[in-house]
Protein backbone atom coordinates (compact mmCIF):
# COMPACT_ATOMS: atom_id res chain seq x y z
CA UNK A 1 0.00 0.00 0.00
CA UNK A 2 2.62 2.55 1.02
CA UNK A 3 4.89 1.47 -1.84
CA UNK A 4 2.06 2.08 -4.26
CA UNK A 5 1.52 5.49 -2.74
CA UNK A 6 5.16 6.45 -3.23
CA UNK A 7 5.29 5.12 -6.78
CA UNK A 8 2.11 7.05 -7.60
CA UNK A 9 3.64 10.22 -6.17
CA UNK A 10 6.70 9.83 -8.40
CA UNK A 11 4.71 8.80 -11.46
CA UNK A 12 4.28 11.54 -14.06
CA UNK A 13 1.15 9.94 -15.49
CA UNK A 14 -1.20 10.77 -12.69
CA UNK A 15 -4.72 9.42 -12.89
CA UNK A 16 -7.12 12.15 -14.00
CA UNK A 17 -7.86 14.23 -10.90
CA UNK A 18 -11.35 15.24 -11.95
CA UNK A 19 -14.36 13.03 -12.56
CA UNK A 20 -15.47 15.39 -15.30
CA UNK A 21 -13.73 18.21 -17.13
CA UNK A 22 -14.49 21.84 -17.81
CA UNK A 23 -14.84 23.04 -21.37
CA UNK A 24 -15.18 26.37 -23.13
CA UNK A 25 -18.75 26.73 -24.35
CA UNK A 26 -19.01 26.08 -28.10
CA UNK A 27 -21.52 28.01 -30.19
CA UNK A 28 -23.24 24.92 -31.53
CA UNK A 29 -24.19 21.47 -30.28
CA UNK A 30 -26.30 18.71 -31.80
CA UNK A 31 -28.09 18.20 -28.50
CA UNK A 32 -28.43 20.64 -25.62
CA UNK A 33 -29.74 19.18 -22.36
CA UNK A 34 -31.05 21.73 -19.89
CA UNK A 35 -30.63 20.48 -16.35
CA UNK A 36 -27.56 18.70 -14.99
CA UNK A 37 -29.38 16.34 -12.70
CA UNK A 38 -29.34 12.58 -12.86
CA UNK A 39 -31.91 12.55 -15.69
CA UNK A 40 -30.02 14.92 -17.98
CA UNK A 41 -26.70 13.20 -17.32
CA UNK A 42 -28.18 9.74 -17.82
CA UNK A 43 -29.60 10.87 -21.15
CA UNK A 44 -26.17 12.18 -22.23
CA UNK A 45 -24.59 8.91 -21.07
CA UNK A 46 -26.95 6.75 -23.11
CA UNK A 47 -26.77 9.06 -26.12
CA UNK A 48 -23.02 8.50 -26.22
CA UNK A 49 -22.98 4.85 -25.19
CA UNK A 50 -25.80 3.42 -27.25
CA UNK A 51 -26.19 5.86 -30.13
CA UNK A 52 -22.75 7.40 -30.62
CA UNK A 53 -24.07 10.95 -30.24
CA UNK A 54 -21.39 12.85 -28.35
CA UNK A 55 -21.83 16.46 -29.51
CA UNK A 56 -23.91 17.07 -26.40
CA UNK A 57 -23.88 19.91 -23.87
CA UNK A 58 -25.46 19.60 -20.44
CA UNK A 59 -26.30 23.04 -19.05
CA UNK A 60 -26.66 23.28 -15.31
CA UNK A 61 -27.62 26.46 -13.48
CA UNK A 62 -25.77 25.54 -10.29
CA UNK A 63 -23.70 22.38 -9.78
CA UNK A 64 -24.66 18.95 -11.02
CA UNK A 65 -27.05 17.10 -8.74
CA UNK A 66 -28.01 20.30 -6.89
CA UNK A 67 -31.74 19.79 -7.34
CA UNK A 68 -33.93 16.75 -6.93
CA UNK A 69 -31.07 14.32 -7.63
CA UNK A 70 -29.44 15.29 -4.35
CA UNK A 71 -32.59 15.89 -2.35
CA UNK A 72 -34.56 12.67 -2.73
CA UNK A 73 -34.66 9.89 -0.14
CA UNK A 74 -32.92 7.44 -2.54
CA UNK A 75 -35.63 4.79 -2.42
CA UNK A 76 -35.79 2.55 -5.49
CA UNK A 77 -38.79 0.35 -6.27
CA UNK A 78 -41.05 -0.72 -9.11
CA UNK A 79 -44.25 -1.82 -7.36
CA UNK A 80 -46.47 0.81 -8.96
CA UNK A 81 -50.16 0.50 -9.70
CA UNK A 82 -50.53 0.86 -13.47
CA UNK A 83 -49.04 -1.73 -15.88
CA UNK A 84 -47.41 1.12 -17.82
CA UNK A 85 -45.77 2.46 -14.67
CA UNK A 86 -44.66 -0.96 -13.43
CA UNK A 87 -43.01 -1.86 -16.75
CA UNK A 88 -41.18 1.46 -16.90
CA UNK A 89 -39.95 1.59 -13.30
CA UNK A 90 -38.98 -2.06 -13.42
CA UNK A 91 -36.59 -1.47 -16.30
CA UNK A 92 -35.16 1.35 -14.24
CA UNK A 93 -34.73 -0.84 -11.17
CA UNK A 94 -32.99 -3.54 -13.21
CA UNK A 95 -30.58 -0.94 -14.64
CA UNK A 96 -29.90 0.29 -11.10
CA UNK A 97 -29.08 -3.27 -10.00
CA UNK A 98 -26.25 -3.48 -12.55
CA UNK A 99 -25.13 0.15 -12.29
CA UNK A 100 -22.05 -0.39 -10.10
CA UNK A 101 -20.74 -3.00 -12.53
CA UNK A 102 -21.45 -0.79 -15.52
CA UNK A 103 -19.74 2.26 -14.01
CA UNK A 104 -16.96 0.35 -12.21
CA UNK A 105 -17.81 2.69 -9.36
CA UNK A 106 -19.39 2.03 -6.01
CA UNK A 107 -22.89 3.52 -6.03
CA UNK A 108 -23.63 1.75 -2.72
CA UNK A 109 -26.78 0.08 -3.94
CA UNK A 110 -28.36 -1.83 -1.11
CA UNK A 111 -31.23 -4.19 -1.77
CA UNK A 112 -33.42 -3.91 1.29
CA UNK A 113 -36.94 -5.03 0.60
CA UNK A 114 -39.65 -2.40 0.41
CA UNK A 115 -42.78 -2.54 2.60
CA UNK A 116 -45.84 -0.40 1.97
CA UNK A 117 -48.16 -0.50 4.98
CA UNK A 118 -51.94 -0.63 4.76
CA UNK A 119 -53.94 0.78 7.66
CA UNK A 120 -57.49 0.28 6.39
CA UNK A 121 -59.60 -2.23 4.46
CA UNK A 122 -59.50 0.04 1.43
CA UNK A 123 -55.72 0.23 1.55
CA UNK A 124 -55.44 -3.57 1.88
CA UNK A 125 -57.59 -3.91 -1.23
CA UNK A 126 -55.36 -1.49 -3.15
CA UNK A 127 -52.24 -3.36 -2.00
CA UNK A 128 -53.66 -6.64 -3.22
CA UNK A 129 -54.46 -5.04 -6.55
CA UNK A 130 -50.95 -3.61 -6.78
CA UNK A 131 -49.45 -7.00 -5.94
CA UNK A 132 -51.44 -8.65 -8.73
CA UNK A 133 -50.59 -5.93 -11.29
CA UNK A 134 -46.92 -6.20 -10.30
CA UNK A 135 -46.87 -9.99 -10.62
CA UNK A 136 -48.50 -9.86 -14.03
CA UNK A 137 -45.56 -7.72 -15.10
CA UNK A 138 -43.08 -10.16 -13.56
CA UNK A 139 -42.25 -7.98 -10.55
CA UNK A 140 -41.69 -9.70 -7.19
CA UNK A 141 -44.42 -8.22 -5.02
CA UNK A 142 -46.85 -9.77 -2.55
CA UNK A 143 -49.20 -9.05 0.32
CA UNK A 144 -48.06 -10.03 3.82
CA UNK A 145 -49.83 -9.94 7.19
CA UNK A 146 -48.82 -8.34 10.50
CA UNK A 147 -47.14 -11.50 11.92
CA UNK A 148 -44.88 -11.80 8.87
CA UNK A 149 -44.28 -8.07 8.99
CA UNK A 150 -43.20 -8.30 12.61
CA UNK A 151 -40.70 -11.02 11.68
CA UNK A 152 -39.24 -8.83 8.92
CA UNK A 153 -39.16 -5.67 10.97
CA UNK A 154 -39.25 -6.27 14.76
CA UNK A 155 -39.23 -2.60 15.89
CA UNK A 156 -42.44 -1.88 14.00
CA UNK A 157 -45.56 -1.59 16.18
CA UNK A 158 -48.01 -4.03 14.59
CA UNK A 159 -50.31 -4.12 17.63
CA UNK A 160 -53.85 -2.76 17.86
CA UNK A 161 -52.62 0.18 19.96
CA UNK A 162 -51.88 2.89 17.36
CA UNK A 163 -54.61 5.14 16.08
CA UNK A 164 -54.34 3.47 12.67
CA UNK A 165 -53.29 -0.15 13.31
CA UNK A 166 -51.37 -1.89 10.55
CA UNK A 167 -53.54 -4.42 8.76
CA UNK A 168 -51.22 -5.70 6.05
CA UNK A 169 -48.29 -4.67 3.88
CA UNK A 170 -47.20 -4.90 0.29
CA UNK A 171 -43.78 -6.59 0.28
CA UNK A 172 -41.47 -5.81 -2.64
CA UNK A 173 -38.12 -7.59 -2.07
CA UNK A 174 -36.14 -5.97 -4.96
CA UNK A 175 -36.64 -2.45 -3.56
CA UNK A 176 -33.57 -0.76 -2.18
CA UNK A 177 -31.60 2.38 -1.53
CA UNK A 178 -28.57 3.81 -3.29
CA UNK A 179 -26.16 6.70 -2.83
CA UNK A 180 -27.78 9.37 -4.98
CA UNK A 181 -24.68 11.57 -5.34
CA UNK A 182 -22.69 8.61 -6.62
CA UNK A 183 -25.34 7.97 -9.27
CA UNK A 184 -25.03 11.58 -10.49
CA UNK A 185 -21.23 11.47 -10.44
CA UNK A 186 -21.13 8.08 -12.16
CA UNK A 187 -23.26 9.28 -15.05
CA UNK A 188 -21.33 12.56 -15.22
CA UNK A 189 -17.97 10.78 -15.27
CA UNK A 190 -18.88 8.37 -18.03
CA UNK A 191 -20.79 10.89 -20.14
CA UNK A 192 -17.76 13.19 -19.89
CA UNK A 193 -15.31 10.42 -20.84
CA UNK A 194 -17.34 9.59 -23.93
CA UNK A 195 -17.36 13.21 -25.10
CA UNK A 196 -20.39 14.99 -23.66
CA UNK A 197 -19.65 18.40 -22.15
CA UNK A 198 -20.92 19.34 -18.69
CA UNK A 199 -21.31 23.08 -18.20
CA UNK A 200 -22.03 24.06 -14.62
CA UNK A 201 -23.04 27.58 -13.57
CA UNK A 202 -24.64 27.98 -16.97
CA UNK A 203 -28.16 29.31 -16.72
CA UNK A 204 -30.61 29.23 -19.61
CA UNK A 205 -32.40 32.55 -20.04
CA UNK A 206 -34.24 31.96 -23.29
CA UNK A 207 -35.03 29.46 -26.02
CA UNK A 208 -35.22 30.58 -29.64
CA UNK A 209 -37.88 29.03 -31.82
CA UNK A 210 -38.02 29.75 -35.55
CA UNK A 211 -40.98 28.62 -37.66
CA UNK A 212 -42.07 26.08 -35.06
CA UNK A 213 -38.61 24.57 -34.72
CA UNK A 214 -36.14 25.14 -31.93
CA UNK A 215 -32.93 26.82 -33.08
CA UNK A 216 -30.92 27.42 -29.93
CA UNK A 217 -30.75 28.53 -26.33
CA UNK A 218 -29.61 31.75 -24.75
CA UNK A 219 -27.51 31.42 -21.63
CA UNK A 220 -25.62 33.66 -19.26
CA UNK A 221 -22.50 32.58 -21.18
CA UNK A 222 -23.83 33.39 -24.63
CA UNK A 223 -26.06 31.99 -27.34
CA UNK A 224 -25.79 28.33 -28.36
CA UNK A 225 -27.26 26.89 -31.53
CA UNK A 226 -28.80 23.48 -31.07
CA UNK A 227 -30.52 20.87 -33.20
CA UNK A 228 -32.37 19.35 -30.28
CA UNK A 229 -33.08 20.85 -26.87
CA UNK A 230 -34.15 18.63 -24.00
CA UNK A 231 -35.78 20.15 -20.94
CA UNK A 232 -34.68 17.81 -18.14
CA UNK A 233 -35.28 20.19 -15.26
CA UNK A 234 -37.33 19.72 -12.13
CA UNK A 235 -38.84 22.63 -10.28
CA UNK A 236 -38.17 25.00 -13.17
CA UNK A 237 -39.69 22.88 -15.94
CA UNK A 238 -42.68 25.20 -16.48
CA UNK A 239 -40.41 28.25 -16.61
CA UNK A 240 -38.08 26.62 -19.16
CA UNK A 241 -40.91 25.25 -21.29
CA UNK A 242 -42.59 28.63 -21.33
CA UNK A 243 -39.46 30.05 -22.96
CA UNK A 244 -40.23 27.77 -25.91
CA UNK A 245 -43.96 28.51 -25.71
CA UNK A 246 -44.90 25.03 -24.51
CA UNK A 247 -47.63 24.66 -21.90
CA UNK A 248 -47.27 21.99 -19.24
CA UNK A 249 -49.85 20.53 -16.84
CA UNK A 250 -47.42 20.82 -13.93
CA UNK A 251 -47.68 22.34 -10.46
CA UNK A 252 -44.54 22.57 -8.36
CA UNK A 253 -44.75 21.58 -4.70
CA UNK A 254 -41.93 21.30 -2.17
CA UNK A 255 -41.42 17.96 -0.48
CA UNK A 256 -39.60 17.89 2.82
CA UNK A 257 -37.35 15.22 4.23
CA UNK A 258 -35.04 14.89 7.19
CA UNK A 259 -32.45 12.64 8.82
CA UNK A 260 -31.89 11.75 12.44
CA UNK A 261 -28.58 11.41 14.20
CA UNK A 262 -26.84 8.10 13.36
CA UNK A 263 -28.24 5.16 15.30
CA UNK A 264 -27.10 1.55 15.58
CA UNK A 265 -28.30 -0.47 12.58
CA UNK A 266 -31.76 -1.74 13.47
CA UNK A 267 -33.84 -1.20 10.35
CA UNK A 268 -32.82 -3.18 7.27
CA UNK A 269 -36.04 -2.70 5.30
CA UNK A 270 -37.73 0.35 3.80
CA UNK A 271 -41.04 1.20 5.44
CA UNK A 272 -43.62 3.32 3.65
CA UNK A 273 -47.07 4.26 4.78
CA UNK A 274 -49.32 5.80 2.15
CA UNK A 275 -52.06 6.56 4.66
CA UNK A 276 -49.74 8.29 7.13
CA UNK A 277 -47.70 9.91 4.32
CA UNK A 278 -44.31 8.90 5.69
CA UNK A 279 -41.42 6.70 4.61
CA UNK A 280 -38.28 5.69 6.42
CA UNK A 281 -35.06 3.83 5.74
CA UNK A 282 -31.77 3.60 7.58
CA UNK A 283 -28.72 4.75 5.66
CA UNK A 284 -25.41 2.92 5.71
CA UNK A 285 -24.16 5.55 8.15
CA UNK A 286 -27.01 4.75 10.52
CA UNK A 287 -29.08 7.87 10.01
CA UNK A 288 -32.79 7.40 9.59
CA UNK A 289 -33.81 9.03 6.32
CA UNK A 290 -37.43 10.09 6.53
CA UNK A 291 -39.72 11.89 4.16
CA UNK A 292 -43.33 12.92 3.83
CA UNK A 293 -45.72 13.76 1.03
CA UNK A 294 -45.64 17.11 -0.73
CA UNK A 295 -46.38 20.32 1.18
CA UNK A 296 -50.01 21.47 1.36
CA UNK A 297 -49.57 24.35 -1.06
CA UNK A 298 -47.65 24.94 -4.30
CA UNK A 299 -44.38 26.80 -3.91
CA UNK A 300 -40.81 27.07 -5.17
CA UNK A 301 -39.57 27.71 -1.64
CA UNK A 302 -37.25 25.08 -0.23
CA UNK A 303 -37.53 26.07 3.42
CA UNK A 304 -38.57 23.62 6.07
CA UNK A 305 -41.72 24.03 8.11
CA UNK A 306 -42.72 23.12 11.65
CA UNK A 307 -45.94 21.56 10.37
CA UNK A 308 -43.90 18.98 8.47
CA UNK A 309 -41.64 18.11 11.40
CA UNK A 310 -44.56 17.76 13.78
CA UNK A 311 -46.64 15.68 11.41
CA UNK A 312 -43.79 13.42 10.42
CA UNK A 313 -42.60 12.86 13.99
CA UNK A 314 -46.13 12.06 15.15
CA UNK A 315 -46.72 9.50 12.42
CA UNK A 316 -43.27 8.00 12.79
CA UNK A 317 -43.84 7.42 16.50
CA UNK A 318 -47.03 5.55 15.71
CA UNK A 319 -44.97 3.14 13.61
CA UNK A 320 -41.82 3.08 15.76
CA UNK A 321 -42.52 4.05 19.39
CA UNK A 322 -38.88 3.26 20.23
CA UNK A 323 -37.74 6.32 18.26
CA UNK A 324 -39.15 8.69 20.87
CA UNK A 325 -35.69 9.89 21.91
CA UNK A 326 -34.06 10.04 18.48
CA UNK A 327 -33.00 13.55 17.52
CA UNK A 328 -33.36 15.16 14.13
CA UNK A 329 -30.13 16.29 12.56
CA UNK A 330 -31.00 17.88 9.24
CA UNK A 331 -34.08 18.87 7.33
CA UNK A 332 -34.39 19.95 3.70
CA UNK A 333 -36.84 20.22 0.84
CA UNK A 334 -36.81 19.46 -2.86
CA UNK A 335 -39.19 20.53 -5.59
CA UNK A 336 -41.70 18.08 -7.02
CA UNK A 337 -43.39 18.79 -10.33
CA UNK A 338 -46.78 17.22 -9.86
CA UNK A 339 -48.88 16.26 -12.88
CA UNK A 340 -52.65 15.68 -12.82
CA UNK A 341 -52.27 11.89 -13.18
CA UNK A 342 -49.10 11.39 -11.09
CA UNK A 343 -47.20 10.17 -14.14
CA UNK A 344 -44.23 11.88 -15.77
CA UNK A 345 -44.19 13.66 -19.12
CA UNK A 346 -41.59 12.47 -21.60
CA UNK A 347 -41.15 13.07 -25.29
CA UNK A 348 -42.14 15.44 -28.06
CA UNK A 349 -43.85 18.80 -27.69
CA UNK A 350 -45.66 20.94 -30.27
CA UNK A 351 -42.31 22.70 -30.89
CA UNK A 352 -40.14 20.66 -33.25
CA UNK A 353 -36.83 19.72 -31.64
CA UNK A 354 -37.87 20.78 -28.14
CA UNK A 355 -38.29 17.71 -25.95
CA UNK A 356 -39.35 17.35 -22.36
CA UNK A 357 -38.43 14.93 -19.59
CA UNK A 358 -40.38 16.59 -16.82
CA UNK A 359 -43.22 16.23 -14.34
CA UNK A 360 -41.31 13.78 -12.21
CA UNK A 361 -43.25 14.52 -9.04
CA UNK A 362 -42.13 12.21 -6.26
CA UNK A 363 -40.79 9.43 -8.50
CA UNK A 364 -37.99 11.01 -10.55
CA UNK A 365 -34.89 9.57 -8.97
CA UNK A 366 -35.99 5.95 -9.17
CA UNK A 367 -36.73 6.44 -12.87
CA UNK A 368 -33.32 7.86 -13.79
CA UNK A 369 -31.65 5.07 -15.78
CA UNK A 370 -34.72 4.15 -17.75
CA UNK A 371 -35.74 7.71 -18.54
CA UNK A 372 -32.19 8.50 -19.67
CA UNK A 373 -32.01 5.40 -21.83
CA UNK A 374 -35.40 5.91 -23.44
CA UNK A 375 -35.06 9.67 -23.97
CA UNK A 376 -31.69 9.01 -25.64
CA UNK A 377 -33.39 6.45 -27.86
CA UNK A 378 -36.09 8.98 -28.69
CA UNK A 379 -33.53 11.65 -29.60
CA UNK A 380 -31.44 9.24 -31.69
CA UNK A 381 -34.30 7.62 -33.61
CA UNK A 382 -36.77 10.53 -33.55
CA UNK A 383 -39.44 8.01 -32.56
CA UNK A 384 -41.13 7.52 -29.18
CA UNK A 385 -40.05 4.17 -27.67
CA UNK A 386 -42.94 1.84 -26.81
CA UNK A 387 -42.07 1.89 -23.09
CA UNK A 388 -42.53 5.65 -22.66
CA UNK A 389 -45.31 6.14 -25.19
CA UNK A 390 -47.95 6.23 -22.41
CA UNK A 391 -46.16 9.22 -20.85
CA UNK A 392 -46.23 11.55 -23.89
CA UNK A 393 -47.40 15.15 -23.43
CA UNK A 394 -50.23 14.75 -25.95
CA UNK A 395 -51.97 12.21 -23.69
CA UNK A 396 -53.80 15.11 -22.05
CA UNK A 397 -55.29 16.17 -25.37
CA UNK A 398 -56.12 12.56 -26.25
CA UNK A 399 -57.77 11.88 -22.87
CA UNK A 400 -55.46 8.95 -22.27
CA UNK A 401 -54.08 9.65 -18.79
CA UNK A 402 -52.06 7.15 -16.74
CA UNK A 403 -53.56 7.40 -13.26
CA UNK A 404 -50.57 6.39 -11.15
CA UNK A 405 -52.06 6.14 -7.70
CA UNK A 406 -49.07 4.12 -6.50
CA UNK A 407 -46.93 7.26 -6.30
CA UNK A 408 -45.52 8.38 -2.98
CA UNK A 409 -47.69 11.44 -2.56
CA UNK A 410 -50.99 9.66 -3.07
CA UNK A 411 -52.83 7.99 -0.26
CA UNK A 412 -54.64 4.88 -1.32
CA UNK B 1 -45.59 31.27 5.56
CA UNK B 2 -47.11 30.84 9.01
CA UNK B 3 -50.09 33.19 8.96
CA UNK B 4 -52.62 33.94 6.27
CA UNK B 5 -55.04 36.85 6.35
CA UNK B 6 -58.63 35.67 5.88
CA UNK B 7 -60.84 38.53 4.60
CA UNK B 8 -63.39 37.53 7.26
CA UNK B 9 -61.40 36.31 10.23
CA UNK B 10 -58.10 38.17 9.99
CA UNK B 11 -54.66 36.60 10.32
CA UNK B 12 -54.90 32.89 11.16
CA UNK B 13 -52.54 29.90 11.17
CA UNK B 14 -52.03 28.71 7.60
CA UNK B 15 -52.89 25.15 8.71
CA UNK B 16 -56.53 26.30 8.93
CA UNK B 17 -56.63 26.90 5.20
CA UNK B 18 -56.64 24.75 2.11
CA UNK B 19 -54.80 25.81 -1.00
CA UNK B 20 -57.05 25.91 -4.05
CA UNK B 21 -54.61 26.37 -6.93
CA UNK B 22 -53.77 29.23 -9.24
CA UNK B 23 -56.48 31.52 -10.62
CA UNK B 24 -57.58 30.37 -14.05
CA UNK B 25 -60.19 32.37 -15.89
CA UNK B 26 -62.99 30.12 -17.12
CA UNK B 27 -63.63 30.19 -20.85
CA UNK B 28 -66.02 33.09 -21.37
CA UNK B 29 -68.14 31.20 -23.87
CA UNK B 30 -68.20 27.63 -22.56
CA UNK B 31 -70.04 26.13 -25.51
CA UNK B 32 -68.02 27.90 -28.16
CA UNK B 33 -64.55 26.85 -27.01
CA UNK B 34 -62.75 24.03 -28.80
CA UNK B 35 -61.98 20.79 -27.01
CA UNK B 36 -58.33 21.81 -26.90
CA UNK B 37 -59.14 25.02 -25.08
CA UNK B 38 -60.98 22.97 -22.46
CA UNK B 39 -57.99 20.67 -22.02
CA UNK B 40 -55.87 23.78 -21.53
CA UNK B 41 -58.32 25.06 -18.95
CA UNK B 42 -58.61 21.80 -17.05
CA UNK B 43 -55.00 20.55 -17.09
CA UNK B 44 -52.49 23.18 -18.17
CA UNK B 45 -50.95 25.38 -15.52
CA UNK B 46 -48.92 28.55 -15.54
CA UNK B 47 -47.12 27.32 -12.43
CA UNK B 48 -45.67 30.75 -12.04
CA UNK B 49 -42.32 31.49 -10.43
CA UNK B 50 -43.15 34.88 -8.94
CA UNK B 51 -46.28 36.69 -7.89
CA UNK B 52 -49.32 34.46 -8.32
CA UNK B 53 -53.05 35.03 -7.84
CA UNK B 54 -54.47 31.95 -6.20
CA UNK B 55 -57.45 30.44 -4.37
CA UNK B 56 -57.61 29.65 -0.68
CA UNK B 57 -60.36 28.07 1.40
CA UNK B 58 -60.75 28.76 5.11
CA UNK B 59 -61.80 25.23 5.98
CA UNK B 60 -61.28 25.40 9.76
CA UNK B 61 -62.80 28.86 10.01
CA UNK B 62 -65.56 30.76 8.26
CA UNK B 63 -65.52 28.53 5.18
CA UNK B 64 -65.13 31.11 2.44
CA UNK B 65 -63.11 30.80 -0.72
CA UNK B 66 -60.96 33.87 -1.30
CA UNK B 67 -57.99 35.09 -3.32
CA UNK B 68 -54.42 35.70 -2.27
CA UNK B 69 -51.50 37.18 -4.11
CA UNK B 70 -48.41 35.32 -3.07
CA UNK B 71 -44.85 35.21 -4.26
CA UNK B 72 -44.22 31.53 -4.98
CA UNK B 73 -40.50 31.70 -4.25
CA UNK B 74 -40.54 33.58 -0.93
CA UNK B 75 -44.11 32.60 0.06
CA UNK B 76 -44.71 36.22 0.99
CA UNK B 77 -48.38 37.10 0.72
CA UNK B 78 -48.85 40.58 -0.74
CA UNK B 79 -52.60 40.78 -0.22
CA UNK B 80 -55.74 38.73 0.24
CA UNK B 81 -59.17 39.70 -1.00
CA UNK B 82 -62.63 38.45 -1.79
CA UNK B 83 -63.03 37.27 -5.34
CA UNK B 84 -64.90 39.69 -7.60
CA UNK B 85 -66.30 38.35 -10.83
CA UNK B 86 -65.16 40.31 -13.86
CA UNK B 87 -67.49 43.18 -14.77
CA UNK B 88 -68.60 41.63 -18.03
CA UNK B 89 -67.01 38.41 -19.22
CA UNK B 90 -65.43 39.19 -22.54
Amino acid sequence: MSFKLISQALNRNQPPPRMWRQHPLKDRYDVVIIGGGAHGLACAYYLAKEHGITDVAILEKRYIGAGGSGRNTTILRSNYLTPEGVRFYDESLRLYHQMALEFDYNVMFSKRGHLTLAHSDGAVRTMRRRAEVNRLQGVDSRLIWPEQLKALCPPLDVSENPRHPIQAALFHPPGGVIRHDAVVWGYAHHADRMGAEIHQLTEVSGIRVEKGKVSGVETNRGYIKAGTVLNATAGWCSTISEMAGVKLPVTTFPLQACVTEPLKPFLDVIIVSGSLHVYISQSDRGELVMGASVDPFASYSMRGSLGFTEGLAGHMLELFPSLANARLMRQWAGLCDMTPDYSPIMGFTPVDGFLVDVGWGTYGFKATPSSGKRMAELIATNKTPELIHPFRLSRFYEHDLVGEKGAASVSN
Amino acid sequence: MVLLECPNCGARNVAEFRYGGELKPRPAQPMAGSEESWVDFVFMKQNKLGLQAEWWYHRAGCGIWFMAERHTKSNQVVKTYRWQPAEKAS
